[in-house]
């Protein structure tokens, strides 16, 4: 990994954010939405709403209003929410947050059940637990989250009474409650990608096996089991970073169905109600700080990857 | 196409997903029609009637026929799902061509930009998407369409620019063939194949995220009987008919099941080295 390769990445993950919130605030833009209606309601008088808008500056030309805000975003101001009065940047961070926490427990669920699933569908190929693995992932990246989560919920806290339905508790209050109320929204979310990351890892796994440095590992009487973990498995797994990275544009989809499922405070509903009340500043930031996400998780990807493959040089 | 029609209905999946599609189809054509009870049909002495011979799949809490509302809501789902994806499409095969045609530094500037774009979760860009616009179907149509555009369009270019490479082309260009039986006979069909598959599959998805659109309040309104607004509609009475949830979830994954093993065994069909 070169200096030049890691600036060019930078660069690019600066592009991205630039293009994003060029189309961010060209939305919110066209959003039929008065900010000053938005924050002094119906009834204000005419005098008050003018007067406001040129507080705002709402009568300048679009291209200036993007660069003061975009300038204010470079100074680390996200703006003022019209909800609540607040700062948008710290209550969506603190949001993010709490969001990253079910990502990342579904992140490493996902690993968790994926790769053993795919590596038993790799070895026993055509055999009983293939087929099920099979059904599983068309089952899998056949069903919405909002199914999924309706559906779990349905069976395990309203059924079964095992887990509490809705809610959140915070992780540092109360460990072992906060992870109950987090098992519902977590497995919901990582279904899909479990349907898809145990296919991935299947088919990488079948393509290893036949190669000739298998063979050859083989042939040089290796115990069966160094040449499956040591050389196969690994090199299988290298492809799969870049899918679930990729993977996470989904999984930031889904988070905001499966917060809106099971009310949990996170970056998703804060979108969804920035979006309901037309709170322009919080679903700029809201979106941008997601696309960031998305961005960074990329990179770390592309870094992981060199890190683990020797052949791999970025420059 | 009717040799196309007789490969595909001889792998699994494909028989498999044309059967699914087939019901589908004929739920769209004639749902209104074989429907027992009208979709609007309210009856305040069945409200929440479990499955049995009078309801198959249960009355809601107006005593409306669940499995009426989800023949109906058949030709809301389905074809607003097919025609948002085949607008995305198009879409991002005409940008992605046209970023494989001009190449060099455009190409890249287009293709940056168009990664950038795809750093906004789909569902989110959906979502920003049918708020300007306003809620409601065709809103949700286009929505999903811009969704999947900037996807297609990297597909696009990333199999033109691998067919303009092949040997065959150039065999073609040695042998002096015209540059249109180049582009037409040679490079299109090669073109397709992989975009056919990633549409068709990409619907199984623009049916999800039309679902998931309609179940956040934005896609189709009430009273309409879309598939996703049911599951919504449902969820306040989940202790006492559940049914009122499975029925319509259940409708949407047999969906999206259908089209995601049309798109398998069409890959099987269209492109025979891959023995995955």
């Amino acid at each position: 990994m070169s200096a030049r390769w890691f600036a060019r990445r930078c660069l690019f993950i600066g592009y991205t954010l630039l293009v994003v919130s060029l189309l961010v605030f060209a939305i919110t833009q066209a959003l039929p939405a008065d900010a000053a209606v938005t924050l002094l309601g119906e009834n204000a008088t005419p005098a008050a709403l003018a007067a406001l808008r040129l507080k705002l500056g709402l009568n300048d030309p679009v291209w200036l209003q993007y660069w003061h805000w975009l300038s204010a975003l470079l100074r680390g101001d996200f703006g003022i929410s019209m909800r609540t009065g607040q700062p948008v940047g710290p209550m969506m961070f603190s949001a993010l947050a709490r969001s990253l926490l079910v990502a990342g427990l579904a992140l490493a669920l996902m690993l968790a059940v994926a790769v053993p699933l795919g590596l038993v569908a790799a070895l026993r190929r055509g055999g009983p637990l293939d087929l099920a693995a099979g059904l599983i992932s068309y089952l899998g990246v056949s069903l919405p989250e909002f199914v999924t989560g309706t559906v779990l919920l349905l069976l395990l806290a309203d059924h079964l009474h095992w887990l509490p339905a809705t809610g959140y508790v915070p992780l540092l209050r109360n460990p072992l409650d906060s992870l109950r109320h987090l098992v519902l929204p977590v497995l919901t979310v990582s279904l899909v990608m479990v349907a898809h990351v145990s296919r991935m890892v299947r088919s990488e796994m079948i393509d290893v096996l036949h190669s000739d440095y298998v063979r050859a590992a083989r042939l040089k009487g290796l115990p069966a089991r160094t040449v499956l973990f040591r050389h196969a498995l690994r090199n299988a797994l290298l492809p799969v970073i870049t899918v679930v990275a990729l993977d996470v544009g989904y999984l930031l989809g889904g988070i905001i169905v499966v917060e809106e499922i099971f009310a949990i405070p996170g970056i998703g509903r804060e979108l969804i109600v920035a979006i309901e009340m037309r709170d322009l500043p919080a679903i700029q930031a809201g979106a941008l700080i997601m696309a960031g996400t998305y961005a960074v998780a990329n990179f770390l990807a592309d870094i992981a990857y060199a890190l683990l493959d020797r052949r791999i040089r970025y420059d | 196409m009717i040799e196309l029609l007789r490969q595909l209905a001889r792998t699994p999946q494909g028989a498999a997903g044309l059967l699914i599609l087939l019901l589908l189809a004929a739920a769209c054509a004639f749902g209104p029609a074989i429907a027992p009870y009208g979709p609007e049909h309210i009856d305040f002495l069945g409200r929440f009637h479990p499955p049995g011979a009078r309801h198959w799949f249960g009355a809601d809490q107006l005593g409306r026929d669940v499995l009426s509302r989800l023949l109906t809501g058949a030709r809301s789902t389905v074809p607003t799902a097919l025609a948002a994806t085949l607008a995305g499409t198009l879409l991002g095969a005409v940008i992605g061509t046209a970023s494989a045609y001009l190449g060099g530094r455009w190409d890249e500037i287009i293709m940056r930009t168009i990664d950038a774009v795809m750093a906004i979760p789909g569902l989110l860009l959906a979502l920003l998407v049918v708020n300007t616009l306003g809620k409601g179907e065709m809103n949700a149509a286009i929505a999903i369409a811009a969704a999947f555009a900037p996807g297609m369009a990297r597909i696009t270019r990333s199999v033109a620019l691998v067919a303009r490479r092949q040997d065959y082309v150039g065999a073609a260009i040695a042998r002096g063939e015209r540059g249109t039986w180049i582009v037409f006979r040679e490079m299109l069909p090669n073109v397709v194949a992989p975009i056919v598959v990633e549409t068709t599959i990409r619907v199984a998805f623009a049916v999800m995220l039309f679902a998931t659109l309609s179940f956040l309040g934005l896609g189709a309104q009430p009273p309409a009987s879309d598939w996703g607004l049911m599951v919504a509609d449902a969820r306040p009475f989940l202790h006492q008919a559940p049914w009122m949830i499975v029925a319509p979830g259940a409708a949407i994954a047999l969906t999206a099941i259908g089209f995601n093993l049309l798109g398998d065994g069409l890959r099987d069909v269209l492109n025979p080295r891959d023995e995955r």
